[in-house]
């Protein structure tokens, strides 16, 4: 059934945020066609044109809580955590262009 | 008492020394360190062992024994943890190279729960990358070895808890469920391992692989201590807006209970022939007729779209995990390369990602982008729910004609490592039998029943949902008769591994 070209896998990577390597690109696109394969068999079950799908196990709807403030977890804490940080915030690369 | 004998003890015993202060927690905690040093160069369960934090947290349960306070039932007993699990100021990785130095800034609460309960936290163990895989071999830091033959897998993706409880190097292990990866371990290495029902254990600080499936659960060496650690762990948590608000089943009296008289025993017809060993399918068969023997009413049930839970499973599980695996952005936690200044936010994400995660996890992202990718979404994830709810309805109908059903819970023995990395697809079959329990939400359990080729294999009950207990009620009552028939727990023959 499907078949996977490496240039649909780099899309699907840079979709992914995934910097993959050309010989990276190549096994995949092998491999997703195996596995897209075998899971394909999915489109056999006919009788499921008229059920209703399951999202989730527990049928558990708009759960809330009382809007009250609470503690969060410290700010130095957390960003001791990240790979940068400076003034109290996480420092990230370049957004803009440089322009 | 040696410290190695303190070692060999079942939870229930170990917590019972303790109270009756035959030893304290402080010795339990050292012997298990003792063994942990001895035998973890060959097994490699653990990625962290945190020895200080758990002789200090054994020593409070000793001063609080000693001031009089009331012990709870684990009080004192050793505990690993899966590395998936966040502990506040011991690293946590869930095995990728992405979150390698990670230190979270706060627990799980299962595990501020268990420590409450006096749960000593030795470490935490391997796992596939973030639990993705059925034999540990997709770990960031190297595989786990299993007890019973180091050259084979013990199972994934909680491979590390398993191997670190059938090695006797903690008498308690947590894990997480997704597809499998509770069950197939402990099947393969001759231990217990339970996905409770989904919602039934918080998911409050369990790293996110796939939420509509993923559930954190007990792996023990007994029926019993899996379901004391079951109660200790379990209960609605308002931080997890999953979790059931209702009673936690009565797992601890259904183990001791060992009464299956007149249960109707399901045995799925779909879950046996094609792809199951002849010597799993062999026990399975002599275990049916041992419940028959106990008093079970054995009937056949069939759940025709089981067929279909793999490919289902193969779509929803990816789909998530895409989606989930979005918040390692190099942003705010874990690693971050190439910023070099020039190159642009995006740049040095997809650099990042592409250098922390493992082959199974980008296969798992790409595979799950594609499958909700616009054009495919109806063919492949929406075609997989509507699947998922003709499941569930196999089960329901299933529960109509019998109490429980059972099957084997892993298709074959542990097979030797390296067998089935390089092929996704035969990987993926290790949770034909598993699977079908995530998708539906019930509890289900694996519990050993004997060896095939000299390697243990274990047996699957399936319970409905928040019926928990009669997991523990069939677990209790056969495996009091298969020890009758062994002698004693199939783990006394696992090898001896200390050098």
């Amino acid at each position: 059934m499907p078949e996977i070209t490496r240039e649909e896998v780099a899309h699907l990577a840079r979709l992914s945020r995934l910097a993959l390597e050309d010989a990276e690109l190549d096994a995949l696109a092998a491999q997703l066609d195996v596995i897209l394969g075998a899971v394909a068999q999915i489109s056999q079950v006919t009788e499921a044109a008229d059920v209703p799908p399951t999202t989730h196990a527990v049928p558990l709807e708009n759960v809330t809580r009382p809007d009250v403030v609470r503690p969060s977890l410290d700010r130095d804490t957390v960003l001791a955590a990240a790979p940068a940080a400076e003034d109290g915030r996480f420092r990230v690369p370049r957004i803009l262009d440089a322009e | 008492m040696s410290s190695a004998d303190l070692t060999r003890f079942t939870a229930a015993e170990t917590a019972a020394a303790i109270a009756s202060r035959e030893v304290s927690a402080v010795e339990v905690a050292q012997a298990h360190l003792e063994r942990i040093s001895s035998v973890d160069g060959a097994v490699h369960a653990f990625l962290h062992v945190d020895a200080d934090g758990a002789l200090a947290a054994a020593a409070r349960v000793d001063a609080a024994r000693a001031a009089g306070t009331a012990l709870g039932p684990l009080a004192g007993v050793p505990l690993a943890m899966k590395d998936v699990i966040v502990t506040q100021g011991i690293p946590t990785t869930a095995g990728s190279r992405i979150l390698e130095g990670w230190v979270p800034p706060y627990d799980a609460t299962i595990l501020t729960r268990l420590k409450g309960a006096g749960l000593v936290l030795l470490g935490k163990t391997n796992m596939d990358e973030f639990a993705m895989g059925s034999s540990t071999e997709h770990s960031a830091y190297g595989p786990t070895f299993n007890p019973w033959d180091l050259g084979r897998i013990p199972g994934g993706s909680g491979g590390g808890s398993a191997a670190a409880v059938a090695a006797y190097e903690a008498p308690l292990a947590v894990g997480t469920d997704t597809g499998g990866s509770i069950r197939q371990p402990a099947s393969v290495t001759g231990t217990v391992g339970v996905k409770p029902t989904y919602g039934g254990v918080s998911r409050f600080g369990l790293i996110a692989f796939s939420s509509s499936l993923d559930q954190a659960g007990p792996c023990a060496r007994t029926v019993l201590d899996a379901a004391l650690l079951h109660e200790a762990m379990a209960g609605h948590d308002p931080a997890d807006s999953t979790s059931i608000d209702a009673p936690v089943p009565p797992v601890v009296a259904a183990a001791r209970s060992g009464d299956v008289a007149g249960l109707r025993v399901g045995v799925v017809r779909e879950l046996s022939g094609e792809g199951y060993e002849p010597g799993v399918q062999q026990r399975f068969e002599e275990a049916v007729a041992l419940l028959s023997d106990l008093g079970a009413k054995v009937v056949e049930v069939s759940c025709p779209h089981f067929a279909y839970a793999l490919p289902a499973y193969y779509l929803i599980a990816p789909s998530e995990a895409s989606s989930n695996l979005a918040r390692f952005d190099s942003v705010r936690y874990g690693l971050r390369v190439d910023d070099d200044g020039v190159r642009s936010l995006e740049e040095v994400m997809s650099a990042t990602r592409a250098a922390g995660f493992g082959a199974e996890v980008k296969r798992r992202i790409i595979l799950g982008t594609y499958a909700l990718s616009s054009g495919y979404y109806d063919a492949y994830y929406g075609q997989a729910q509507k699947v998922r709810t003709l499941i569930t309805r196999d089960f329901a109908a299933a529960f109509e004609i019998a109490d429980v059903l059972v099957s084997p819970a892993s298709p074959g023995v542990a097979f030797p490592l390296g067998a089935k990395v390089d092929d996704p697809l035969a990987m993926y079959r290790q949770d034909l039998a598993t699977i079908p329990s995530n998708l539906y939400g019930g509890p289900a359990m694996s519990l050993p029943m004997g060896l095939s080729e000299g390697l243990p294999v274990g047996l699957q009950v399936m319970a409905p949902t928040m019926r928990d207990d009669l997991l523990y009620q069939v677990a209790g009552a056969l495996e009091a008769a298969l020890h009758d028939r062994w002698g004693g727990n199939l783990l006394a023959s696992v090898p001896e591994l200390a050098a």
